[in-house]
């Protein structure tokens, strides 16, 4: 019993045939190639399938794809910018803060910055805490994590002044 | 010249002399892989996918130990598109010895006749759509005879219940030869060291002590699950697969398959982690006999859950004794160390004699009695974990040297000063100590922790202390790692070596070594992807090995290439000295864009086998790992919550290559032990795991992280080293759990013996030592 859902994905216009228990993520890596959100724990516990729908972080892993059938989907794919491939403030501290090592945890803790970022510019350390606390690293880089955080809101910053 | 971070060098800076670039060494350039984590195209195998593949989904046993009644697949069968359902029949048809390990070839691609834990594979349900495949494999039923079975390593030793009927070492190590085809044994290794006379020492003693400590079965728990993707066909296999060791695959593969190790194919993507979980035979093999049987790609990708099926964590039980003059000196210590090793070997026999070597720790004592067996029982296999046994003996020797300093009425730090093995020195194994910064990472973090200055106690229910521990690893020896290196004609230069980046940063760092000797900026050095067909032999990567072994072999193989372009400038009649722009050079030998130089490197370090009577070798380690730690605590003592106020570790890593990368691997170690230490724990209730997901199996998270943490490297250069370097990946593991539970007794005067160091385990300590138990521990 197949569908057809459309909706935006990183801004373009798209539709693809699921099946009603498809989730979100094995949807965006078949059908779009997306390969960043990616599954772990499978049990929204871990937060390596972070992706936005309608600006709100899901955990794809147990979100259905038939619910974003409308909806506004963004994935880690959209940070860089799309025409000169400039990666985002986020991403680029994440890099100079080395704020991952095996990076497989690291396109949910992208989002969660960037989504932290837009709500609260200049975030202190217990709130960088908080906010990404539903997000697991093995590796267990967290301090960089927090470091490139803290980077990345001193830069856009930066660059919204100047 | 560029060389700051994030710019890259181009090959028009190479040149005879060497661009100039300044040292590569010592530099903390960003990981070179960054932009492909951050933009989500790194590829994982977990994610991959090839034309036609078909998705395996494993059925697993429901009994811990069991003969195999029955396996019905007739309703899974029925399923709309199911493809085939395996079992281990079907495997014998193209494997018929199906049976690896790298100690012992003990392990089945799935279950044949007996099944030996709960959890283990028994049959796969392959579909096009993994969804398919799943609904199937539930839909298997298996019948078992149920036997007799046993869980814990000490009751294992005993040899009453046995795991398996008869044990079958792989013939890679001459010390396990002799255990081939014993019966009525689950000791699959049994190590000894003997140096001087214990006994006669323990008689002259002035003090005797004698202590127990267990550590809990814990899970590597990497977030990207094992995924291997085999593609087979009469002509050779290739199997994508999500490895630490290539290498051991391509070999342990073809042994398997009857086939030269040319006609097998491993190309590892990158690793969403792996800790030493993805070492050795793991999915490959299984990958592989299904491809054979359908003849098309099978990929097998496990779930969070099945991960706690595949590999943990050596349990451990450690007894130890050590025997004190009157003027504070160890002058005996017997260890007698069990390891659970669960139903197959997997590298628990290495741990158990690699770790053995230093069971006694890191203190100069003459006579040392060690007794480290490796033990099968019914649970899931365990192998190694960030340290290879290490952290479970510190755990052991760390704790019990701190109660022997109170029941002495000595300071912590100066009984361990006044026993630490000192340069120049034998360790227990006879090796002379040589470039090992024991009492360098012991007083940096005595110094930190303001130890000797009085300490806040706090006061009611809180009360504040702190903890020491210090600790010695010896390197797993004799181990391999070759390199090739070429440099095309417009002198860009590309590496090839079998070491795998698994978030570790060993190939930035590797580029920095090889760019050091070409004098060229790291950035532009390219470093192929991990396939055996190209890149050469590496024993793998484990044990904090590479930067040293391998680190050698990319110097070897660059230095080798610096003289080719040495001799071509000579050939072509540059004067001596002269500094041509490599292009140049090139140009000149094959007049056009043409040509190329190859270096190559082997490292193998000296290594004499302990003597088997006594574990006595004089060559057992080519450099020694140390650490320390310091905690300090404060403890609830009416909810018996430990809050982790001030966490320091001080390691010796030799001279950090890319200072920036070895911190974050110090933090990543620590953070890790620090679960191991307060909360994690596989609950296992008769062989069941009760406690297999991530929602019932807590990890660290962020707000686990101490707020103050502090890591350092002591001033540090391994002579022996390349560019002075040791490998760090394990090293920061290894105090954490001591340093802990010492804090804890100092704050609150409870000993904790086991771990993890759960409030409840402190409340209950707690509670007994008020003399008003609770009443199941009464
Ligand atoms: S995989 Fe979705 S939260 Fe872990
Ligand atoms: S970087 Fe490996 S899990 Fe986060």
């Amino acid at each position: 019993m197949t569908r057809t859902i459309s909706f935006t994905l990183n801004g373009e216009q798209v539709a693809a045939e699921i099946k009603p228990h498809h989730n979100l993520v094995e949807v965006l890596q078949r059908e779009f190639n997306l390969m960043g959100a990616r599954e772990s724990c499978g049990q929204g516990m871990c937060g390596c399938c972070t992706v936005l729908v309608n600006g709100a972080a899901v955990s794809g892993c147990l979100y259905l794809a038939a619910f974003v059938d409308g909806a506004e989907v963004r994935t880690v794919e959209s940070l860089a910018d799309a025409r000169t491939q400039a990666l985002s403030p986020v991403q680029e501290a994440f890099i100079e803060a080395g704020a991952f090592q095996c990076g497989y945890c690291t396109p949910g803790f992208l989002l969660m910055a960037t989504q932290l970022l837009e709500a609260y510019p200049d975030p202190d350390e217990e709130q960088i805490r908080h906010y990404l606390s539903g997000n697991l690293c093995r590796c267990a880089a967290y301090p960089e994590i927090i470091a490139a955080v803290k980077l990345a809101a001193r830069r856009r910053k930066a660059n919204s002044v100047g | 010249m560029a060389t700051s971070s994030g710019q890259v060098g181009t090959p028009k800076d190479a040149k005879v002399g060497g661009a100039k670039v300044g040292s590569q060494i010592g530099r903390s350039l960003p990981r070179l892989e960054g932009r492909d984590k951050v933009t989500g195209r790194a590829e994982y195998t977990h994610t991959m996918r090839l034309p036609g593949m078909l998705y395996a989904k494993i059925f697993r046993s429901t009994v811990a130990h069991g003969r195999i009644k029955s396996i019905d697949t007739s309703a899974a069968k029925r399923v709309p598109g199911v493809y085939r359902i395996i079992t281990a029949e079907d495997i014998r048809t193209v494997i018929p010895a199906p049976y690896y390990g790298p100690a012992f070839h003990d392990q089945p691609i799935l279950a044949v006749d007996k099944v030996h834990f709960v959890g283990e594979p028994v049959a796969v349900a392959l579909a096009a759509d993994p969804h398919v495949a799943e609904e199937a494999a539930q839909l298997i039923v298996a019948e078992y005879e149920e036997l007799p079975a046993v869980f814990d390593e000490v009751e294992a030793a005993a040899n009453n219940t046995l795991v398996h009927e008869e044990l079958k070492p792989a013939g890679t190590f001459a010390d396990l030869k002799h255990l081939k085809g014993r019966k009525g044994t689950n000791v699959a290794l049994d190590f000894k060291l003997r140096r001087g006379d214990v006994d006669k020492a323990f008689a002259a003693a002035a003090h005797v002590f004698e202590h127990t400590f267990h550590t809990q079965k814990v899970l590597h728990l990497a977030l990207e699950p094992f995924a291997s993707i085999a593609d087979w066909n009469e002509r050779g296999v290739t199997i994508y697969s999500g490895s630490q060791g290539p290498s051991f695959v391509r070999t342990e593969i073809a042994r398997l398959l009857g086939w030269p190790e040319n006609r097998v194919r491993i190309k590892v993507p990158y690793l969403g982690g792996g800790f030493g979980a993805k070492l050795y035979i793991k999915m490959e093999a299984l990958a592989t006999a299904l491809s054979m049987i359908v003849r098309r790609p099978v990929k097998v990708a496990l779930t969070m859950e099945e991960q706690f099926y595949t590999i943990t964590r050596h349990p451990s039980t450690f007894v130890i004794k050590t025997g004190v003059d009157a003027s504070g000196r160890i002058t005996a210590r017997k260890c007698e160390v069990y390891w659970n090793g669960g139903a197959y070997a997997d590298v628990g026999p290495r741990v158990t004699q690699k770790s053995g070597f230093t069971a006694s720790g890191p203190y100069d004592i003459d006579n040392v009695w060690v007794d480290s067996y490796a033990l099968y029982t019914n649970l899931p296999p365990a192998g190694a974990l960030r340290g290879f046994g290490i952290p479970q003996l510190v755990w052991a020797y760390e704790s019990h040297t701190d109660m022997i300093a109170r029941a002495l009425k000595l300071d912590p730090l100066e009984f361990r000063r006044k026993n630490l093995l000192r340069e120049g020195r034998p360790q227990a194994t006879g090796q002379i100590v040589r470039d090992a910064k024991l009492d360098a990472v012991l007083e940096r973090v005595a110094e930190r922790l303001n130890w000797g200055k009085p300490l806040a106690r706090g006061n009611g229910a809180l009360r504040r202390g702190r903890g020491i521990a210090v600790a010695i690893k010896a390197v797993i020896s004799p181990t391999t790692s070759v390199a090739n290196l070429t440099i095309a004609a417009d002198g860009s230069t590309t590496l090839y070596c079998g070491t795998v980046d698994m978030g570790q940063g060993s190939d930035t760092a590797m580029a920095q070594i090889a760019g050091e000797v070409l004098d060229v900026p790291a950035e532009s050095v390219r470093i192929v992807p991990r396939d055996t067909d190209v890149t050469p032999y590496d024993m793998g990567t484990l044990g904090s090995r590479s930067l040293f072994h391998m680190g050698h072999a990319v110097r070897l193989a660059a230095e080798e290439a610096r003289e080719k372009i040495k001799a071509m400038a000579r050939e072509v009649g540059e004067p001596e000295g002269s500094n041509i722009p490599l292009p140049d050079l090139f140009k000149k030998k094959f007049g056009m864009q043409a040509g190329n130089i190859v270096g190559t490197g082997t490292y193998k370090p000296d290594y004499v086998p302990p003597d088997p009577a006594t574990g006595l070798t004089d060559k057992v380690t080519p450099f020694w790992m140390c650490a320390a730690s310091g905690a300090e605590v404060e403890v609830d003592t009416e909810t018996g919550h430990v809050r982790i106020t001030r966490l320091i570790t001080a390691v010796d890593c030799g001279r950090p290559v890319n200072p920036k990368i070895v911190e974050t691997q110090i933090s990543g170690a620590v953070l890790m032990q620090l679960g191991f230490t307060m909360f994690e724990k596989m609950h296992i209730d008769a062989g069941q795991v009760t406690n297999a997901s991530l929602a019932d199996y807590k990890i660290p998270a962020i707000l686990d992280v101490p707020q103050a943490m502090e890591n350092e490297t002591v001033d540090s250069h391994l002579s022996t080293g390349p560019f002075g370097a040791k490998g760090v990946g394990e090293t920061a593991t290894f105090c954490v759990s001591p340093a802990i539970a010492n804090a804890i007794e100092d704050a609150c005067g409870v000993r904790l013996t086991a771990l993890p160091l759960t409030p409840e385990a402190v409340f209950r300590a707690l509670r007994a030592q008020a003399n008003k138990p609770l009443a199941d521990d009464a």
